[in-house]
């Protein structure tokens, strides 16, 4: 045991000296967080928007002007046929089209009900589903001041349509997905960096001729890796609970206890890697290739499983990443408990074992 | 016996590293590997201390079978490599502490063992290794070999790429730790460090061409080498090889050692071809035979 806390305790020494990991461990997530947070949450101003009014009345009007008036829209111009609002978006110039049916003071009056349609280019479709929300809130405001003004129960139905994708994403896509990569990528390279480099330095020789078992090697690597990847989880977590509003609404522990897993089975694969690599450079370039890749675009984060064709679903059922994916959105999202994913929990159990008995029996006991 | 080596061969696809190479160490000796670079012998060290496997042949460790009892061997023995295999961003101390622990001890438990080498590197015990000298950093990895109190010592080129006085510090500390009847396997291309083994092993292309103890190679040598010194030393080397009884010309130090083919060798017919060609200020003397000399005739 003494043996074994002497090891993680180079272990740790190791993190802290070299300023490069250290920086990879901490400075990627919160880079990474933020860079895709803010990247999807980009709030939207002045985005030029025309109007097409079949009804040019009263309501259309007074409508148009709060529009106009608030600092999201600027109103380009006036389209008077259907047909143009495709040829509109092809000019790329404005990002939605303002569709007011017919009759619209009068459908008010007499049905109490009248039609808006938000039309957007959803070719950036988080653009769009903005676009879509603030237009939406800003014709309910209207709407909200004529009911007291008026006493008048009318209802402005707000209908939004998006042109070339209609399946928009949601933006809570991006904490989980971050998550998993991160994860993935730190513990996987950093132990198969750090037991490679073992072999580089020759360090690994003298290892190997002492008393200390292949098992206690693999562990002591493996400890500092995953205290200091649940670190990382706490900071994405936060991060994405104070900068970006994610919600949790499942169970903390549950949740960090699948991160735990996820790690664990992450750090395995790293292990792995560093029986099958001897230089540094060949374990790095392992874990970019073989498992950054296939988590970023198998795994969900990015590309909807569904709509992959049908082998690269297939695939995308031997990355852990996915797996991973689908419980903590669960977790977060959802607020379900392990009774709702304890398949997909059994499933990362599972290839953890497999790795973990792998590696364990790949480890080399000699040079060769 | 300490360590028995026996018909140990080993290849690395088409070239043979080590040649059915057979040789025994006693308790407490100082027994050295001498041979060129690519001679066989960091792959004879890795073969004795577990870390390859033989193709073919046996060999023990006090009497452990490399092989089989492995890990018996590897608790017991102190292993030096030939590159520098300490943590480099850690501190003299960091490592010693470190490699103590990795063997179940601490360095207050051993330290009477390392003290004479310690101390010279106590003063920098704070700095990181890979900020010391290379005399210093050979001084740490043998502290750092020796701190768990070995039977068996295997150091593989300790004193390559140290300078002359580190390296004959480093061979006095080797004498005082056989004293301590440690048995210590020394592997080096420096000849001149041949002499300071109990007992030395002259090795190449894998082969293992001659046992002994240095007094006795160098005594059983028949032949007899001159030094030879002219004014020109490059067209004296070309001259002598064309002596018509030259059997060896080599550069050795300020002289040429020069043998002849001939028991009954005049030293003045030598004389005279070399005035002959041109050659001013000669020299011709009785050389003191070296290991070297032993290796080249081999």
């Amino acid at each position: 045991m003494k043996r074994f806390i002497g090891f993680i305790r180079k272990e740790f020494y190791h993190i802290f000296r070299d300023k490069r990991s250290l920086f990879i461990l901490f400075g990627m997530p919160i880079a990474q967080i933020l860079l895709f947070g803010f990247a999807i949450t980009n709030e939207i101003k002045n985005v030029t928007i025309a109007v097409l009014d079949h009804s040019k009345d009263l309501e259309t009007k007074s409508i148009i002007n709060k529009i106009k008036a608030s600092p999201y829209f600027s109103i380009e111009n006036q389209i008077d046929n259907e047909k143009d609002i495709a040829s509109e978006f092809k000019k790329g110039k404005i990002k939605a089209v303002l569709l007011f049916e017919p009759h619209f003071s009068k459908n008010l009056e007499t049905k109490k009900v009248a039609v808006v349609q938000v039309v957007t280019d959803a070719t950036e479709p988080n653009v769009a589903n903005t676009i879509a929300n603030y237009t939406a809130a800003v014709i309910q405001n209207y709407q909200a001041q004529k009911k007291q003004s008026k006493n008048n129960q009318v209802n402005i139905e707000v209908q939004t349509r998006m042109f070339y994708n209609p399946e928009l994403k949601s933006v809570f896509n991006f904490v989980p997905g971050v998550m998993t990569v991160i994860l993935m990528l730190v513990s996987a390279m950093m132990t198969s960096i750090s037991i490679t480099r073992e072999k580089e330095l020759g360090t690994m020789e003298i290892l190997l001729v002492s008393p200390i078992q292949p098992f206690q090697v693999i562990i002591g690597k493996v400890f500092p890796y995953i205290f200091l990847s649940i670190i990382n989880a706490i900071v994405i977590l936060l991060l994405g609970f104070f900068v970006f509003k994610m919600p949790i609404n499942g169970s903390l522990f549950l949740l960090l206890s699948e991160s735990i897993l996820f790690i664990i089975s992450a750090l395995s694969l790293g292990i792995l890697i560093s029986t099958i690599s001897n230089s540094q450079q060949t374990a790095m370039m392992l874990s970019l290739m073989g498992l950054m890749l296939p988590v970023i675009i198998l795994s969900g984060f990015i590309f909807p499983i569904n709509s992959m064709p049908l082998p690269m679903q297939i695939i995308s059922n031997i990355i852990p990443a996915k797996w991973f994916i689908i419980i903590i959105k669960a977790i977060m999202l959802k607020g379900v408990g392990i009774e709702y994913i304890w398949k997909e929990t059994l499933i990362l159990i599972g290839m953890t074992v497999f790795f973990i008995a792998l590696s364990i029996k790949k480890y080399k006991i000699r040079l060769e | 016996m300490s360590i028995k080596v026996q018909n140990i061969s080993k290849s690395y696809k088409n070239l043979k590293a080590v040649d059915s190479v057979s040789f025994e160490v006693k308790k407490g000796e100082l027994f050295g590997l001498i041979g060129p670079d690519g001679a066989g012998k960091t792959t004879l060290f890795r073969i004795l201390t577990t870390l390859l496997i033989a193709d073919e042949g046996s060999a023990a460790i006090m009497g452990f079978d490399v092989v089989r009892d492995y890990k018996s061997i590897r608790s017991a023995v102190g292993y030096m490599p030939g590159k520098f295999s300490l943590y480099q961003d850690l501190t003299v101390e960091e490592n010693l502490t470190f490699f103590a622990t990795l063997f179940g001890t601490t360095i207050a438990e051993n330290y009477e063992l390392i003290k004479d080498i310690y101390i010279q590197i106590e003063p920098f015990k704070n700095r990181r290794a890979g900020a010391l000298s290379g005399g210093m950093k050979q001084k740490l990895a043998l502290c750092c070999a020796l701190i768990h109190a070995p039977k068996v010592l295997f150091l593989d080129e300790p004193t390559t790429g140290v300078d002359p006085i580190s390296r004959k510090e480093f061979w006095e500390m080797l004498k005082r730790l056989q004293q301590q009847d440690i048995t210590i396997l020394v592997s080096t291309p420096y000849m001149d460090e041949a002499s300071l083994c109990d007992r030395i092993a002259l090795i190449q292309h894998g082969v293992v061409l001659k046992i002994d103890s240095p007094e006795n190679i160098i005594k059983n040598y028949d032949k007899t080498i001159y030094d030879v010194a002219t004014k020109n030393t490059h067209s004296l080397i070309h001259d002598l090889k064309n002596y018509p009884s030259q059997y060896s010309v080599y550069a050795f130090g300020e002289f040429v050692h020069y043998t002849d083919q001939e028991n009954n060798f005049d030293r003045k017919e030598l004389e005279k071809y070399l005035k002959d060609k041109n050659h001013t200020d000669i020299k011709i003397k009785q050389a003191q035979i070296a290991i070297e000399d032993v290796f080249m005739d081999l």
